[in-house]
């Protein structure tokens, strides 16, 4: 049972990140229920990779003690997955910035120029 | 924004040096510890990060030309690639140093041991070019965003074209 | 062993150099820079030229990076191919050469057009990214590179997009499409980490022979699903579309398009390769089919109310996009009924795979062209335009090429693919076929509206001094314009050599697999 609470936080973290971008009128709250989405997507990947009495899968440790390797697919993956997420929250939030330049706002309500 | 009190600055000063042995470390070590090029080079960012905060954007603008940036992030990718290139003859990205003596080509000790550095071949090569390329690309970031913040100090040369 | 086997590490290793090597031949001045542009876009053009060749000649190809050889998928006796592994069948190697020749008429074309901007070397390097990440996406074999050159292609077209970042509208539409890009990209890593979970890989031969059919695979086929349409712009999310291809510059628009184009591929790689075996239940096949009837029709009728060229044509795209959707899911829906499949899925997968092809030039000729008008005039809006036929003969030349193309009129190849679409979509359901129909008129309908304002009508006095575009443009636009004519006048040759091969590949499960498994030399290595 306890083992499902990652589980569990993943689908509020998720849910929350959802709601965030719909109902959000901020474009700066906007790129931040983004990055909750990306957070609980990492999570459920860390989650996934978790073995319970596996060791670290590193070279030297090939003939020691404990043989039972976890698979590093899922640890590089999300490694993958937060270097992608910090270029886009990057980009993101510059886009934020500069959209208020243009614009004198942020609410989405003003932003919206292109429509039809 | 303007420059932070004399003591924030010095404090700074010191510290961001500390912040960027760490993260070279981080770099150096990627393929034994947790960390890499991206970690390290995140953590070797910070340094212009704190020098932005500590002394603001105007003197930060006389001390550093973002064409440094450019180059380091350029040359970092290039190496990245040629190290897959040159493994061509067996198969692209393919692992040439490993066990061929050198720098870079010790063999790897088996059973526990505390980590040898000079054993992981084209990786540590890999590592070190990523971390060049994230310190340029990160500092950069931090830059242009400081720049967006001010429109009136407008960061390296002027603009063309974009004038409609 | 020839040279030749290391072709796909070369297409996304020309690339990616010309990426990195850009913002360095800036320092060589504006000649260098071109120069490079143009060059590595015709190296990747011919490398993607010989792949397809080569995949013609010898079947699928496999390639492992990082190990002791080119063909070591299973390394040390295992059972599961572990390393980064690129395959590229028949329909991947049409995909890569489709795209890589709508790359080269946008670099081409964007010398000229984007000459007077600075902060150019960053445009190379982004646009190179951008054409990475797409090559990535067609050649990959397994699904987190997929979701990685998914992101790299659309990160950097969020740049690219927002490149006029003095327009307001440009900044608004490149965020919009950041998001709902952004999201969908996480929806599909989602979804891998959905059959990551059941059976611990990521490799798309490897998942579609171990497959099975239970609740995870489902909630994973629905999340790609959403995910990838969101990203090829099928109607519900299509928002993102008009605004970012009207507010890009046009020879980016012209690369977009053969990005959404690779989405399209992965959507067809999931739900054809992966998830073959279970399309016996008609549920998702009817949900491609009804996505494509409304894509179509909302698309199309959107688009005749419009004022702006490149919106006009950015509407287009939604409803192109809807006949390739038809197409596939009509050949989804007969996918496990081999007498169906003779009948009319095989004839509708032709008609979608015909569909790509002819989309990807012509309505890459159109916002070519839409490009080079704003290039001469400076305006947007149709209702300023007019007479410019006398001052831009041919512009207006390559335009109308276009524009017969999309309207399916004969002997155009648009025709082609849109009668093998009536033809099959009329054994399926004859309402099918007539909102097909339909939509091709109002299509038709909407192009000579653009071609009677723009070009036809007396010359105006504000336009006295307008004159024709400068030659690289044209040649960029050319390059489309010959592509499209060969496909007209030939149709029998492009349907046998590089249509049919494609909609085979597709249909073959069992050899995208086998070629993992079987061409694979097990041994010792790392």
């Amino acid at each position: 049972m306890t083992g499902n609470f990652p589980y569990l936080v993943v689908g509020i973290l998720f849910v929350m990140g959802f709601i965030g971008i719909i109902f959000e009128k901020n474009l700066v709250k906007i790129a931040i229920a983004v990055s909750v989405v990306e957070a609980a997507t990492n999570l459920f990947i860390i989650t996934l990779g978790y073995r319970s009495g596996g060791s670290i899968p590193v070279w030297t440790m090939a003939g020691g003690g404990s043989s039972r390797m976890v698979l590093p697919t899922p640890q590089a993956l999300t490694l993958t997955a937060i270097v992608i997420g910090l270029a886009t929250t990057a980009l993101m939030l510059s886009f934020a910035m500069t959209i208020y330049r243009h614009y004198g706002s942020l609410d989405v309500r003003d932003v919206r120029r292109l429509q039809g | 924004m303007n420059p932070l009190s004399v003591v924030a600055r010095t404090v700074c000063n010191l510290f961001a040096w500390f912040l960027a042995v760490f993260g070279i470390y981080v770099i150096v070590h990627g393929h034994l510890t947790p960390g890499g090029g991206f970690q390290g080079g995140a953590v070797v960012a910070t340094f212009m990060a704190f020098l932005l905060v500590a002394h603001g954007g105007r003197k930060m603008q006389s001390w550093v030309r973002k064409e440094l940036f450019t180059l380091m992030e350029c040359v970092g990718l290039t190496i990245f690639i040629s190290a897959g290139l040159l493994g061509m003859s067996n198969t692209f990205f393919f692992n040439f140093l490993a066990k061929a003596g050198g720098l870079f080509g010790s063999t790897v000790p088996l059973g526990p041991n505390p980590g040898a550095l000079n054993t992981s071949g084209t990786i540590a090569l890999m590592n070190l070019s990523v971390g060049l390329e994230v310190v340029g690309g990160l500092s950069m970031i931090l830059l242009y965003m400081f720049s967006g913040v001010h429109p009136e100090e407008p960061f390296g040369r002027e603009e063309t074209g974009h004038d409609r | 062993m020839s040279w030749q086997v290391h072709l796909p590490a070369l297409l996304l290793a020309v690339p990616l150099l010309g990426a990195f090597l850009a913002p360095l031949t800036a320092l060589g001045g504006k000649g260098l820079r071109n120069t490079w542009f143009v060059l590595v876009s015709a190296a990747f053009t011919m490398i993607a030229f010989l792949l397809w060749t080569r995949v013609g000649s010898t079947g699928t190809a496999i390639y492992v990076m990082g190990g002791q050889g080119w063909n070591l998928a299973l390394p040390s006796g295992m059972s599961i191919p572990v390393r980064i592994l690129m395959e590229i069948d028949a329909f991947s190697a049409f995909m890569v050469l489709l795209s890589a020749v709508a790359a080269l008429a946008g670099a081409v074309f964007s010398i000229a057009y984007m000459d007077r901007f600075s902060g150019l070397e960053k445009f190379v390097a982004l646009y190179f990214l951008m054409v990475t990440g797409m090559f990535g996406m067609e050649i990959t074999g397994d699904f987190f590179n997929f979701f990685v050159f998914l992101e790299i292609s659309s990160v950097a077209s969020f740049g690219l997009v927002a490149f006029w970042r003095d327009r307001g509208e440009a900044l608004e539409a490149a965020f919009k499409y950041m998001l709902v890009s952004t999201l969908g990209a996480l929806m599909v890593l989602v979804a891998v980490a959905f059959l990551y979970s059941k059976y611990n890989v990521v490799n798309m031969a490897t998942l579609g022979k171990v497959i099975e059919w239970g609740i995870v695979e489902k909630t994973a086929l629905v999340l790609f699903l959403t995910a990838l349409a969101m990203k090829c712009g099928a109607v519900p999310m299509h928002m993102w579309m008009p605004d970012a291809y009207a507010e890009a510059p046009a020879g980016v628009t012209c690369a977009l398009i053969a990005v959404s184009q690779a989405s399209l591929y992965g959507l067809f790689r999931v739900t054809y390769t992966i998830f073959g075996a279970f399309m016996g239940s008609p549920v998702i096949p009817w949900v491609i089919i009804v996505l494509g009837v409304l894509s179509m029709f909302i698309g199309v009728s959107m688009a005749v109310i419009q004022k702006e060229v490149g919106r006009l044509i950015a509407y287009h795209s939604v409803s192109q996009v809807g006949y390739m959707l038809l197409g596939f899911g009509v050949g989804l829906l007969a996918l496990s009924d081999a007498r169906a499949m003779a009948e009319y899925g095989f004839t509708a997968l032709k008609g979608g795979v015909y569909h790509i092809v002819n989309y990807t030039m012509y309505k890459g000729l159109l916002f070519l062209s839409a490009g080079a008008l704003y290039y001469a005039t400076g305006c947007r809006n149709l209702n300023d335009m007019g007479g410019l036929g006398r001052k831009m003969p041919k512009t207006m030349a390559l335009f109308m090429i276009a524009a017969a193309a999309i309207a399916g009129l004969p002997p155009f190849n648009g025709f082609v693919s849109k009668l093998f679409l009536y033809e099959s979509t009329f054994a399926v359901h004859p309402i099918l076929a007539v909102f097909a129909m339909v939509t091709s008129v109002l299509t038709l309908a909407s192009f000579v509206k653009i071609f009677q304002t723009a070009f036809l009508g007396p010359a105006l006095q504000k336009f006295e001094g307008v004159r024709e575009v400068p030659g690289t443009m044209l040649l960029g636009m050319s390059v489309l314009g010959v592509a499209i004519l060969a496909l007209s006048l030939f149709p029998t040759w492009s349907v046998n050599h590089l249509v049919e091969p494609a909609a085979k590949a597709l249909v073959d499960q069992a050899s995208y697999i086998g070629a993992v498994f079987s061409a694979s030399v097990t041994g010792g290595g790392l």
